[in-house]
């Protein structure tokens, strides 16, 4: 596990964009999904003899299905808006990593078999037959996105990267080509209720504990609650809360705000995990069966309210995707939704976001805070990518942005922003994101923080910055891992509702 | 899946070098296993890896890190039960390592 060796890159006070250098990243490649889990999931776990004819019908599917994707394929016309926006091309300088190049890797394929100059004249129109080759390209490069959509941003047509690539992994999945690190988890969160596989009496042996060192540590005693049938609030948070450091410290967080507030909540061990890495793989029906376990938690044990930890993703698919997948959400009228929306109440945004909770209470005055506590610390915030590009929080534009902000502007003395072309929706991504948080792509998960690293050494140099506040379980477990090859100290990284947890003041 | 031969036993391990079968696990492994993460394993070392162990078999998962740094503190004193301890002990993250140390499947998810 000392994993291979690559050269880490150097920070600069401005990220530059690289000279490029051909198949720098051609070698990666993640490891294969086995077996057992490719079963469970319905896909072959080799690569099938049929593979050209299964990938190009399942790519026929997706664009059947998907009227985006049909878009995104034809719209682009090579403008070069993108190509310097990618983190992956910024740390790597692999022209493929340019999402333009990447989007390519599919869009010649499909000229070839969905369009007609493609069909008549493929020389023409850059039009190429599938090859093994090329999907052994796909394999590489569509784990080299983590589905940011930073490019997104600034395309000039609105193209979504991140689509294209959930379409790739699917055809990859569908031929017998998928990823270890995201098929075992899809697994475990089916069979166990969370991508770490922690069963019911581990999980509630290790909330005991919390509760325990809470008590030991302000002296008041402070639950974390679980598969508490009546309780109002259900609490939908990412497993890594309940294992990894910093991550825990901001459950206890969310614990203490809960108590401060005297409100009923609950944890659950059907739907112990907020993450969905359906979403990664573009697979809907994956997506909907993970996202399925929350809806059957919160009729189970009748909770009238859901709301939703730190976890960047999963704040996306609650936010844009619950309302359909699970009937969480506002306003639909058929039978599925009725069920759980005349239990959830209405009063209330259904899901909600901690920080919005969070927020809500301070600006309530429900919550008291010792400010100094915190004063040995000097913040910055790390937007994630899906919270600030494919959700909002509260209710006006950019709420994602000022809430998580406002909150710790309110519980720490000391904040200061990273330059304004690296946060809110330009924000670039911690380089672990959409399924590539995985120790097979460890190069690329540190030659993809580069842009991140370039803007935090600034806040770091010139601001005394010794703390990055972040909101997602993905982000803290990427930075905790990339920090010191950058020669930062990994206790550096933390939750916002961290933040909370040590000046928020308990009765 | 590859296999390795430590001490005239063969043992199966995954691409990343984690021991298949629990069962398989004994101190030569774990030895072995050690050397290959550059891992000189002390006193210190074993006592996590049997926590670990122990941990397992009751759980049929690893502990949560705060869970491990609870037992070490009972066991070894307070100023050895954080993260930072463990660190120094496994480099590259005691829940990784460690777990590959002591024979257990690699903890998934975003940690």
């Amino acid at each position: 596990m000392a994993g291979p060796q690559f050269e880490v890159p150097k920070l600069t006070e401005y990220t530059d964009v690289p000279k490029i250098k051909e198949g720098a990243m051609a070698h990666v490649k993640s490891f294969p999904a086995a077996e057992g889990s490719q079963t469970f999931l319905g896909y072959p776990w080799a690569l099938t003899d049929d593979w050209h004819d299964r990938a190009i019908n399942k790519m026929g599917d997706l664009l059947g299905k998907y009227r985006s994707l049909r878009v995104f394929m034809d719209a682009c016309v090579h403008c070069g808006a993108c190509t310097d926006k990618c983190h992956y091309f910024l740390g790597t300088a692999d022209p493929k990593n340019m999402p333009v190049a990447r989007q390519d890797l599919m869009r010649k394929v499909y000229r070839r078999y969905f369009t007609l100059p493609g069909k008549i004249v493929p020389w023409l129109v850059g039009a190429e037959d599938l090859t093994k080759e090329t999907l052994d390209d796909w394999y590489s490069y569509y784990h080299q996105c983590s589905e940011c959509r930073r490019c997104s941003v600034y395309c000039p047509y609105g193209i979504d990267t991140a689509e294209i690539t959930m379409a790739g992994r699917e055809i990859l999945n569908t031929v017998g080509m998928g990823q270890k690190y995201s098929s075992e988890i899809l697994t475990k969160v089916q069979k166990i209720g969370n991508n770490l596989g922690l069963p019911g009496p581990a999980l509630e042996d290790t909330l005991l504990g919390l509760e325990e060192d809470i008590e030991l540590d302000t002296g008041v005693p402070v639950k974390i609650p679980l598969d508490v049938k009546g309780a109002e609030i259900l609490l939908i948070t990412p497993s890594a809360d309940f294992f990894s450091e910093p991550h825990v410290e901001s459950l206890i967080g969310y614990a203490k705000v809960f108590h401060a507030a005297g409100a009923s909540w609950t944890l659950s061990t059907h739907a112990s995990e907020a993450g969905n890495f359906g979403l990664f793989n573009g697979n809907y029906e994956v997506m909907k069966t993970v996202a399925m376990r929350i809806r059957d938690a919160a009729l189970e044990l009748g909770c009238k309210r859901i709301i939703v930890g730190e976890c960047g993703h999963a704040w996306r698919v609650a936010y844009s995707f619950w309302n359909t997948l699970t009937g969480i959400g506002y306003g639909a009228d058929d039978p599925f939704s009725i069920e759980l929306q005349s239990q959830l109440d209405s009063r209330f945004p259904q899901p909600m976001h901690i920080c919005e909770y969070t927020w809500d209470l301070i600006e309530k005055g429900t919550l008291k805070f010792d400010k100094s506590l915190n004063d040995d610390r000097i913040i910055t915030f790390h937007d994630s990518c899906n919270v600030a590009r494919g959700s909002r929080m509260g209710d006006e534009p950019g709420g994602q942005f000022t809430i998580p902000r406002n909150i710790i502007m309110a519980v720490a003395n000391n904040f200061h922003d990273m330059a304004a072309e690296t946060i809110g929706e330009a924000t670039f991504c911690c380089g672990g994101g959409g399924g590539v948080l995985t120790d097979d792509l460890i190069e690329v998960r540190v030659k993809g923080a580069l842009p991140r690293m370039n803007a935090f050494n600034n806040v770091v140099q010139n601001n005394g910055v010794n703390f990055l506040g972040l909101i997602c379980a993905i982000c803290k477990a990427q930075f905790t891992k990339v920090l010191p090859y950058y020669g930062f100290d990994r206790s550096m990284v933390g939750g916002v509702h961290q933040l909370v947890s040590t000046a928020i003041k308990l009765d | 899946m590859p296999m390795v031969e430590v001490a005239g036993k063969s043992f199966e391990v995954d691409e990343e070098g984690y021991l298949t079968n629990l069962a398989d696990w004994n101190q030569d492994i774990a030895g072995y296993l050690a050397q290959e993460e550059k891992v000189e394993m002390t006193d210190s070392h074993w006592e996590v890896v049997n926590f670990l162990r122990e941990y397992y078999e009751e759980y049929q998962i690893a502990p949560a890190v705060r869970v491990l740094t609870k037992a070490i503190s009972k066991k070894l004193g307070a100023d050895k039960g954080n993260n930072k301890y463990l660190y120094e002990l496994f480099p590259y993250g005691p829940a990784k390592q460690a777990c590959k140390i002591a024979g257990l499947p690699k903890p998934t998810g975003c940690i």
